[in-house]
């Protein structure tokens, strides 16, 4: 029976799709880099020092262009702290009315993914803003920080999108109208930490890539701490009562490095066109559109 | 009739394989236990986000071309890395290691590309989550 009916059908299929190269098994391992690179000004991009004995933190002082440390911060998985990876640990505390919400998200990443037609993320479906907190906890790298007597501006490489925290001690607004970025107020609980609470976000927007819900209760904290001259920590902490039965830390001192005041932050913004091109030359992995 | 049946079976493999497969940032379509060496002509060089694209000819030595598509990192991780966007044009002949999809179609993720004179771009593979800071590129 296989050798009559099967076997020809596997044989015609592997024959169709036997690639013109040569197959190795060795394990695949990521090659160094070369040589460092330019930005576009055809300056070469200095990296953080990593073994240089900082200066002290100055008091009351978060400005400065900060690399995210790695890739850490690109949680492809979903929250970098609680990566949707399967594992129980991983799962953030959802209450009944959480767990239901998370099955209509419809990640294309982590181990509920769909494929990527199918996915309703609000992101790469239609190109709406991350939001927050989900732009602490997706794409993640080079942050600018602006430090003003009345504000902080926080702008983040991915997207080119920036955001305004209050420090001039107003209160957060008492059920405001919901914007992607919600509202948000920070403090300086010591002379290195800043802690700011945002709430108003949109409910269309995501935690994080693997779709975590929530709801307009949501109360994001971050916590900024600036560990010495060099290095920023920052910690996110989720707390949402009608999705998740506690708060839950999403990003637990992710580290930024300082980077030189010179440094040109290079545009890494995902437009609608560019995304539509890699979907169509990737996404069927077809390779004939010429 | 029993070979309108294995055919039947090859096609229903086809258009599995033709479905759309792929998320960025994702390496469950790649066979990450092996790599393609791929020696070929640039036809199709795109810089841009979410991820940079090549699209090359490879030929085998019977002379049947394949046209194949990989993908590496976005530009803003590759310029760390010697990369930038007049590292390949059209016609270039190159020598691309890829990690290859399982399905078995032309495609790949760079592991590196070596350029006709020598120059040696490294791609980046992580195939666990992509999210180990040493794996992180060092400017």
């Amino acid at each position: 029976m296989f050798r009559r009916f099967v076997a020809p059908g596997i044989l015609l299929a592997a024959l169709i799709f036997a690639p013109c190269a040569n197959s190795q098994t060795e394990k695949p391992k990521s090659p160094a880099p070369t040589e460092p690179g330019l930005d576009g000004w055809g300056r070469p991009i200095v990296p953080p020092a990593q073994d240089r004995k900082s200066a002290p933190a100055p008091k009351h002082d978060i400005s400065g262009i900060w690399e995210g440390f790695g890739i850490s911060g690109v949680g492809v998985l979903g929250a970098t702290n609680m990566p949707e990876d399967g594992k129980p640990e991983h799962q953030p505390p959802y209450t009944a009315e959480g767990r239901e919400a998370l099955k209509l998200t419809k990640p294309s990443n982590g181990i509920r993914s769909v494929l990527p037609g199918e996915t309703n993320d609000p992101v790469f479906k239609y190109g709406d803003p991350q939001g927050m907190p989900r732009e602490d906890l997706y794409e993640l790298r080079t942050t600018q920080i602006l430090q003003r007597p009345d504000n902080i501006v926080m702008l983040y490489q991915f997207n080119k999108v920036w955001r305004v925290i209050w420090t001039d001690g107003r209160e957060l607004p008492k059920n405001p109208e919901p914007r992607w970025y919600g509202y948000s107020v920070g403090k300086w609980v010591d002379d290195y930490t800043l802690v700011v609470e945002t709430t108003g976000t949109d409910e269309r927007t995501w935690i994080d890539r693997a779709g975590r819900p929530h709801s307009t209760d949501l109360r994001v904290e971050e916590r900024f701490h600036r560990v010495d001259h060099d290095r920023l920590e920052l910690t996110v902490t989720i707390d949402d009562p009608k999705m998740y039965t506690k708060p839950w830390v999403a990003l637990d001192k992710f580290r930024f490095d300082l980077i030189p005041a010179s440094f040109d932050v290079r545009e890494m913004i995902w437009s609608p066109s560019e995304y539509e091109q890699y979907n169509k030359l990737m996404g069927n992995g077809s390779a004939n559109d010429q | 009739m029993r070979y309108k049946l294995g055919i039947v079976l090859a096609l229903q493999v086809c258009a599995l394989s033709a479905a759309p497969l792929f998320a960025h940032h994702g390496y469950a379509n790649y066979d990450t236990d092996r790599k393609v060496t791929l020696k070929g002509t640039v036809t199709r060089w795109v810089w841009s986000n979410p991820h940079i694209l090549v699209q090359l000819d490879v030929a085998d030595e019977n002379g049947r071309v394949a046209h194949w598509t990989v993908e590496s990192e976005n530009p803003s991780t590759l310029i760390r890395s010697g990369w930038n966007d007049k590292s390949l044009k059209v016609g270039d002949q190159v020598t691309i290691t890829a990690l290859p999809v399982k399905n078995g179609n032309p495609v790949g993720r760079i592991i590196d590309v070596l350029l006709a004179d020598g120059t040696r771009l490294p791609g980046r593979v992580n195939p666990a989550t992509e999210v180990k800071p040493e794996d992180s590129p060092k400017p």
